[in-house]
């Protein structure tokens, strides 16, 4: 039998965080942000079949980057940690808190765990409440550490200037286009102060709207509604950001006249 | 919680394990015991007394078919409740109605909901119709223990196929044996009167509104002639639950629509106690 080298718990520990790291850091970038109606999860994701960004419960969405078949992992977990919670409970009964830490407890003890691989994932759990202030954003990275995030977060590849140019530019009580728009133009900046445009094809984009009259709150956007959130504007319109779109709005129900933002889209197992 | 049981409070093995999108599945390796069918029977002989729910139809029309239950509860011959609820919603484009045991019809339902739900989480997309009514067997099928101490729940089930583009309607026996009903149904103590009102009345050709119409006529005719099954409470304005599942999704007809359709087949019943006339030949 051989003897082992001596590596200090520091060295093993920084190791395995160097690594995790530079696992996440090849995915693409994502952003959550809080708008004016709820939470809009955006994500570079050209895949319309891999998820990055999905539902867990009636007010909670996950949304994951960097190695997919460990967050997928994860993701399962959750919905069958939330799904069995409520149906022991209630459904009120499930929180954003208590998932956030059971992901904390699960990434840390595969962190510190000598025997496995650190997992290369960095999760966001949010919760939408019933008012803004009631909104809850849990970023946790690979070491099972939890941040409470407001406003915007981004995670993945090039996280802290896409995080830093959301920090200058995020308003409360933004529209859904207006972040949306932010969430992109963020997205598109790379690490040497380029700008690339992404279009709706590359984007995975999901909203937990709390206008939403169903006890789910997550809708996917997609397809035409998508592109017309990510369309500026027009200046000289009094409702800035009324798109078109209300004349199709045909979904009993789910009728907000307020505001164009709020429906439009058929449910996210629709598509 | 279970989630915080083992291991310093991280999801245990089952939750990570990959292959199952069933939430019934991942109960029985997990937490068995949440299962309605995997609990011990204690040895009571004979029939245990529990509320009872009683009759449900449902009519399918042109795009879309209508769920209907009373509103009664019994348990012997007393009512043990006059306002209880026996149509649920499955899911967006299916609805499950109940007769037999109440309280393990209501939790049953609670699961199926769930069953769905969580497949459409977990893999993003829905099942089948088929699908879902086969999910239904398998639960009514882990619930035969109860049904031969007297305690059966048989579900009527319907739903919107969504590649067909028709109503459907799937019904039960306790054994979880399934087969699909073409035009018209009913389950429960009242079906007998039920189905008959039914076969008179339902044409292919009915809309929405004629549909619940005919259910509604139809659940009168099962409370005319059983006296576990509910009429329309006017003093207390309890009427049937109506329940529409079309290409919209499911939906319950409100309060003021159930009333008008109720009120107007009561209407009908003054001038003619026996309901509409059918034609001879």
């Amino acid at each position: 039998m051989t003897t082992p080298f001596y590596v200090s718990p520091q060295q093993a520990m920084a190791d395995r965080a160097e690594y995790a790291r530079k696992g996440i850091a090849r995915g693409r970038g994502l952003v959550v942000l809080q708008y004016a109606d709820g939470i809009v999860f955006v994500a570079e994701n050209p895949s319309r079949a891999l998820h990055k960004v999905s539902e867990i419960y009636d007010r909670i969405g996950f949304a994951a980057t960097g190695k997919y078949n460990e967050y997928e992992n994860l993701r399962i977990g959750g919905v069958r940690y939330a799904d069995l919670r409520g149906y022991t409970y209630d459904r009120a009964d499930v929180t954003a808190r208590g998932l956030a830490n059971v992901y904390a407890q699960t990434l840390g003890t595969i962190f510190s765990s000598a025997g496995e691989k650190p997992y290369e994932v960095e999760l966001i759990v949010a919760e939408v409440g019933d008012a803004p202030e009631d909104d809850q954003i849990y970023r946790l990275p690979h070491d099972g550490s939890i941040i409470d995030e407001h406003g915007s977060v981004a995670v993945g590849g090039n996280a802290d200037q896409i995080s830093a140019y959301l920090d200058q530019r995020h308003q409360d009580g933004m529209t859904l286009g207006a972040a949306l728009r932010l969430a992109v133009q963020a997205l598109g900046r790379d690490g040497n102060g380029g700008e690339r445009s992404l279009t709706g094809d590359q984007l995975e984009v999901a909203v937990l709207d709390r206008t939403r009259p169903q006890r789910r709150k997550f809708k996917r956007v997609l397809g035409r509604r998508l592109t017309e959130l990510l369309e500026p504007p027009v200046e000289a319109g009094t409702g800035s950001a009324d798109t078109p779109d209300a004349a199709s709005d045909g979904k009993a129900g789910g009728a907000k006249a307020s505001s164009a933002e709020d429906d439009g889209t058929a449910d996210a197992a629709d598509d | 919680m279970a989630a915080n049981s083992h291991d310093q409070g991280r999801l245990p093995a089952p939750y990570l394990t990959p292959g199952s999108s069933s939430f019934m599945d991942f109960l029985s390796t997990h937490a068995p015991e949440q299962l309605p069918g995997s609990r011990p029977l204690p040895g009571v002989q004979g029939a245990v007394q529990a509320p009872h729910g009683t009759t449900i139809v449902a009519v399918a029309f042109a795009g879309g078919v209508v769920l209907a239950g009373d509103r009664r509860a019994t348990m012997g011959n007393m009512i043990a409740q006059r306002d209880i609820e026996k149509v649920f919603p499955a899911d967006e484009y299916s609805a499950v109605g109940i007769a037999g045991t109440a309280g393990l019809a209501v939790e049953m339902v609670r699961l199926f909901q769930l069953e769905l739900e969580h497949f459409e989480k977990v893999e993003g997309d829905t099942l089948s119709l088929e699908g879902k009514a086969n999910r239904l067997s398998t639960m009514i099928r882990g619930n035969l223990g109860m049904a031969m101490q007297g305690l059966a729940v048989v579900p009527l089930f319907a739903g919107y196929d969504t590649d067909r583009s028709t109503g459907r309607i799937f019904s039960y026996d306790v054994t979880g044996g399934r087969s699909e009903e073409y035009g018209f149904a009913a389950v429960g103590s009242g079906s007998v009167f039920a189905r008959g009102s039914l076969k008179k009345l339902h044409r292919a050709d009915l809309t929405e509104e004629q549909a619940a119409t005919v259910a509604v006529q139809a659940l009168y005719d099962a409370a005319d002639d059983d006296s576990a099954t509910g009429g329309p409470d006017v003093a207390r304005r309890i009427y049937p639950v109506v329940a529409v599942i079309a290409e919209g999704g499911y939906r319950r007809l409100g309060e003021d629509e159930v009333t008008t359709v109720a009120r107007t087949v009561l209407d009908g019943r003054l001038q003619l106690p026996n309901g509409p006339l059918a034609p001879l030949v």
